[in-house]
């Protein structure tokens, strides 16, 4: 019997489901030359390579955050069944467990050994003292903190990055030599590619930026067993732990949420400017009147209501994360609702310009059915928006999550994000000495993640979208040329 | 000679490419005096438009010339500084651009766009400059040009546009006028006017001229002086009545043989093996060798010089000069009609598109794009529809293999009625009739690979045959239009013009039509290539029997490849006959007027030309009467009161009009 017990969250499943859909999309790329030759052109971008191990090392967070079970204890005598936890944790909780056990009672700075605010005291001979207390944790393990704080540290991060040199020197070599087999090269070979910048893949970029951040994790992970690296909150919890908790919740919220949107956008564009007519008129006064009211009123109204709905029946969820998670699943949904109109639009457009190429006027004399003409020759032919929208809107679906989180029609308040913890760090600002760590860490943390999807987005931007291509080529390729003369008479 | 005004040489202008650099303009050098016409002409990529722009220095960015020099009037002009480069371009060089559609500014109005250049140049405002541009605008015939200074250019027809344009370009009384494919965007017999006006100017104000063009029709109507480009190198210099005597490169001769007007005695065209060759070549001697019936050990040794064969003529070539073969009168096709009962049998078609307007969309009135035409093919025979561009001949066609909702009329193909088909009935039928288009780069998905796009015809139709029985299928068909079979895993961008419409041509064939409508096939396709397609098609009618209905707006192709002709004006057929009657005596003002206008090469095929005046009117209004009274020179009161009934002139040849030639 197992120690634990999976549970699958409404948003795990659709995590599971987003890398179904890219595990389909990676096998039908690898057959298809078209759909596998933009990749390439996106893996030799230097922008592009330089945030694809940022956004890597988020992703594989999040995903660690997306497995969640429930602890069991085993069974006593005479009880049959094991008896699992109220918690429902996940395998990130589990490898930072120290960053999530470790609370202090109230805020603390940044690798503080001391509270943040002065606490009443009684001393063992019954006197009483206004002072700074110790941490139960942070800098616990110092005799003497206000002396052997700075050699500790110190001596903690040379540690730390003698382990990111071993480490960082193993990917290099990995990196390298994978590229090498792949060119047919040596090792040395390889390297001295690189050395000469005769590389088409931006190695060096890309190494220099996977170092950065092995070595800035490594740092962040040997600090924060005895320190709180980013301080804590108001109710003692690790900063470090929300902000690696928070990463989650903007991943769903920006990928789920095209999810749902895509369908709508997708069948509705095509339908409108494939049919025309009568469909296009009923699709397009939908999205109009979809698109002229203000999408914060629609979203806030939803949630709104679906708090309600929440707080009326508490029976339906079993634990807070349960309520928390239905919450975020519905806040993608309702996202999603409000946010198709503009791809769909872009689709009908596309869709109307390609109804009329003469390949769809070929195969509808060969009598191939409609339905299968949008599948097979105008899906493809507008996939490339889908692509470039879809990566273009995440960083404005994780922006949009911290906005209505903290307008406070975003996820559950006992959700971790960074529009809540923004929102919690707003009350602490006029605090003096001021609270600044949690909105920091929010900050950076979220600007690292928005600031690496839109390099990665514009990469993928130059390399699917046809005009892009063609202001390439008209500076420098060979293609400069005049275009094809449309008519070409024989004499007579 | 007297002195040149441009002289070009050793000109190279360089593309900076990723991986090399290369060279479109590779080493070009001519000289034009004042007074001449000049034409350089090539097939598409082969420099000719790069080497204009050089002159002007209107290069895009990352393109330059690196080498060589271009004097005008003795000023080196890459030597000029950028401001003083646009005090040359419009008053010193103009050019005309090739689509006037798109190179007139739409917000400005026309009389704005030639004032800008006279303010700009000449320094002339306010009512000086009116006057001018009035004059300018006469000269170039624009009727009633006061009110047209006031108006835009969508206000106006192509035909119009381009004369705008022209006027524009003599506003700065250049010296050098540069004409970049001047008519090619433009129908026939607007073209006609245009060129006319063009010859015309050029004697009047004694300008030299650079014509840029891919057609010969074009040069022997207006140039001295010829330059043949190849692969960006001139190959061919030569006078233009020496060169269209007897051209001397193999290139030019070439040329001349594939045109559809000069069939071997075979009954075939002669063809130039292969494609243009794509820029990045690395080339080792002469470019040509590769294509070259005449190619001899010497030929990849070493680049070829330029050879004086004589004065002003000079070759590319290790050969001297030669005769050209004796032209072989047109191959007869067999003109006697069979009297079978035709294939397809198509009685009264309207095409009307309806006009829509205001909130709920409420038809007002309709475009008469097809409006009652009745045509015949025999089973193995082609049928050519030929008119000017908005006569609706692409409309019959899409109408016929039922693209396009049709309004009324009978489709009768074996017995059956197309027209009154729907759904599951009319695509078991779509087997018998398919279609050909002109864009080869748009007529095939970019997604999908050859095997797909071939066998979706063969999925949808013949679901008789299993997966191993289609890949047999299309192996045959990639053979039988002389394209290797290991081109069904490749995607169609990674083909040339010419054999992308032979993968067009084998996915019609994949489901064993009887008909094939084939839409101006080769209108988009460079000479060279297009007699090899004109070959395979008429290869393909001998051996499958096949009946082509093929629209096309070129004579010369329509006389190789057809047995009947059809003449098409504004959705009415208004004669139709034979293809030697109609061709040789064409009895319908307007089909003598289209046939005087091609433009024509020494010798062959001279007509007196007959001038067209103004555009085709609209088919929402068509003129009461004969539509083609408001241009016909034989108009008389009956032609505007009724429309004229079929008269019979001979054997299958009818004309609708009340004076036809007899």
């Amino acid at each position: 019997m197992l120690p634990f017990k999976p549970i699958l969250l409404w948003t795990d499943m659709l995590v599971l489901l987003l890398i179904a859909a890219v595990i389909a999309f990676v096998v039908q790329a690898r057959q298809h030359e078209h759909l596998r030759a933009p990749w390439r052109k996106v893996a030799r971008s230097t922008g592009g390579m330089i945030a694809a191990p940022v956004l890597l090392a988020f992703l594989a967070i999040g995903f660690l955050d997306s497995l969640h079970f429930q602890r069991g204890t085993p069974p006593e005598k005479g009880q049959a069944e094991m008896r699992y936890g109220p918690d429902v944790l996940s395998v990130l909780d589990v490898l930072v467990e120290h960053l999530r056990v470790q609370q202090e009672r109230s805020f603390s700075a940044p690798f503080a050994t001391h509270a943040h605010s002065r606490e009443t005291i009684t001393r063992p001979d019954g006197s009483q003292v206004r002072e700074f207390p110790r941490l139960r944790h942070g800098g616990s393990h110092l005799a003497n903190p206000e002396t052997d704080r700075a050699a500790d540290i110190g001596q903690r991060l040379l540690r730390a990055l003698g382990i990111s040199t071993v480490l960082g020197v193993l990917a290099s070599v990995m990196v390298v030599g994978t590229y090498a087999r792949r060119r047919g090269l040596s090792f040395d070979g390889a390297l001295a590619a690189m050395r000469e910048g005769n590389v088409d893949i931006p190695i060096g970029p890309m190494l220099v930026s996977a170092l950065l951040l092995i070595t800035t994790f490594t740092m962040l992970f040997a600090l924060s067993g005895v320190y709180h690296v980013f301080g804590t909150d108001k109710v003692g919890q690790d900063v470090f732990y929300l902000t690696l908790k928070s990463i989650r919740t903007a991943l769903v919220i920006g990928t789920a949420t095209t999810l749902v949107m895509l369908p709508f956008a997708v069948t509705l564009g095509m339908l409108a400017g494939y049919f025309r007519g009568r469909i296009d008129d009923a699709i397009q006064y939908l999205y109009t009147t979809l698109s002229s009211i203000p999408d914060v009123l629609l979203i806030a109204a939803a949630v709104l209501m679906m708090q309600v709905y929440m707080d009326t029946h508490p029976e339906i969820f079993d634990s807070v994360t349960r309520r928390a998670d239905f919450r975020l699943t519905f806040l993608c949904i309702i996202l999603g609702v409000t946010s198709w109109t503009g791809l769909c639009r872009l689709l009908r457009g596309e869709t109307l310009k390609l109804r009329e190429q003469e390949y769809v006027l070929a195969a509808q004399a060969f009598g191939v059915s409609h339905f299968r003409i949008l599948l097979r020759h105008i899906l493809p032919n507008v996939f490339h928006l889908v692509i470039i929208t879809t990566v273009l809107k995440f960083s404005g679906l994780v922006l949009a999550e911290a906005v209505l989180s903290y307008v406070g029609v975003g996820v559950d308040p006992a959700m971790n994000s960074f529009g809540t913890m923004i929102n919690a760090a707003r009350l602490e600002m006029a605090r003096e000495p001021i609270v600044w760590w949690s909105l920091a860490a929010a900050f950076a943390f979220m600007l690292l993640l928005v600031l690496s999807a839109n390099l990665f987005a514009d990469a993928v931007r130059d390399a699917f979208d046809p005009r892009m291509r063609a202001v390439r080529r008209g500076s420098r390729a060979k293609q400069a040329k005049v275009p094809p003369q449309p008519r070409v008479a024989g004499a007579a | 000679m007297s002195t040149p005004i441009l002289s070009l040489s050793g000109v190279r202008t360089t593309v900076r490419g990723a991986d090399a650099d290369l060279h479109p303009v590779d080493g070009v050098s001519f000289d034009i005096a004042a007074g001449e016409t000049f034409a350089l002409l090539g097939e598409s990529g082969s420099g000719k438009s790069l080497t204009a722009l050089s002159i002007l220095r209107l290069l895009p960015d990352g393109v330059d010339v690196t080498t060589g020099s271009i004097h005008l009037d003795g000023t080196d002009l890459l030597a000029l500084p950028e401001q003083a480069m646009r005090d040359v371009r419009g008053r010193r060089i103009a050019m005309i651009f090739q689509e006037p559609g798109t190179s007139l500014d739409p917000v400005m109005t026309v009389g704005d766009q030639i004032r800008e250049v006279l303010d700009r140049h000449l320094g002339l405002r306010g009512a000086a400059a009116d006057a001018r541009a009035l004059e300018l605008l006469d000269a170039v015939g624009i009727p009633d040009p006061r009110r047209r200074l006031d108006e835009f250019p969508f206000q106006l027809s192509g035909g119009m546009k381009q004369r705008v344009m022209i006027a524009g370009a003599l506003a700065g009384e250049p010296a050098l006028l540069v004409a970049d494919e001047p008519t090619t965007a433009l129908d026939v017999t607007i073209q006609a006017q245009v060129l006319e006006l063009l010859r015309d100017l050029q004697k009047r104000l004694g300008m030299a001229m650079l014509l840029i063009t891919h057609d010969l029709g074009i040069v022997a109507g207006l140039a001295h002086r010829v330059g043949v480009m190849y692969a960006g190198q001139i190959v061919e210099l030569a006078p233009a009545d020496r060169f269209f005597a007897a051209p001397d490169h193999p290139y030019s001769r070439k040329l001349f043989e594939s045109l559809p007007t000069r069939p071997t005695s075979a009954g075939r065209l002669s063809v130039i093996r292969g494609s243009v060759p794509p820029l990045g070549q690395v080339w080792q001697g002469c470019r040509f060798a590769d294509r070259c019936d005449d190619v001899r050990p010497g030929c990849r040794d070493a680049d070829i010089p330029m050879k004086a064969l004589e004065p002003g003529h000079a070759i590319r070539c290790i050969l001297g000069s030669r005769a050209l073969p004796p032209a072989v009168a047109s191959a007869p096709l067999d003109a006697v009609v069979k009297v079978a009962s035709p294939l397809l049998d198509v009685h009264d078609l309207r095409v009307h598109f309806p006009i829509r307007k205001g909130l709920i969309r409420r038809t007002v009135g309709h475009v008469r794009a097809v409006d009652g035409v009745s045509l015949s093919i025999p089973a193995g025979r082609t049928l050519a529809l030929v008119g000017e561009s908005g006569c609706g001949k692409t409309t019959v066609g899409k109408g016929i293999v039922r693209l396009l909702p049709l309004a009324t009329g009978r489709i009768m193909m074996n017995g059956v009625d197309l027209a009154t088909l729907d759904g599951r009935a009319l695509r078991d039928r779509r087997r018998d009739f398919q279609i050909i288009f002109q864009d080869p780069f748009a007529s095939l998905d970019p997604r999908m690979r050859v095997s797909e796009i071939l066998e979706e015809g063969m999925t949808a139709l013949r679901p008789d045959l299993d997966a191993s029985q289609r890949t047999a299928a299309v192996d045959a068909l990639l053979t039988s239009v002389g394209l290797a079979t290991e081109a069904k895993g490749r995607y169609p961008h990674e083909f040339s013009g010419g054999q992308r419409q032979r993968l067009a041509i084998a996915r019609a064939l994949a489901v064993e039509p009887k008909l094939i409508v084939c839409d101006e096939p080769t209108s988009a396709l460079d000479v060279s290539v297009q007699a090899q397609i004109l070959n395979l098609l008429r290869d393909l009618q001998e051996r499958l029997g096949l009946a082509y209905l093929f629209i096309s707006h070129n004579i010369s192709v329509v006389r190789y490849l057809a047995h009947d002709v059809a003449v098409m004006y504004l959705g009415r057929i208004v004669e139709r006959g034979p293809t030697e009657v109609v061709l040789r005596h064409p009895a319908h003002p307007y089909t003598e007027a289209l046939l005087s206008a091609v433009p024509a090469l020494h010798g062959i095929d001279a007509r007196a030309p007959i001038r067209l005046e103004g555009d085709l009117p609209s088919p929402a209004a068509p003129p009461a009467g004969c539509h083609f009274h408001p241009r016909c020179p034989r108009a008389t009161d009956a032609c505007r009161r009724e429309y004229p009934s079929a008269v019979s002139l001979g054997p299958a040849h009818t004309v609708h009009c009340l004076h036809p030639t007899r």
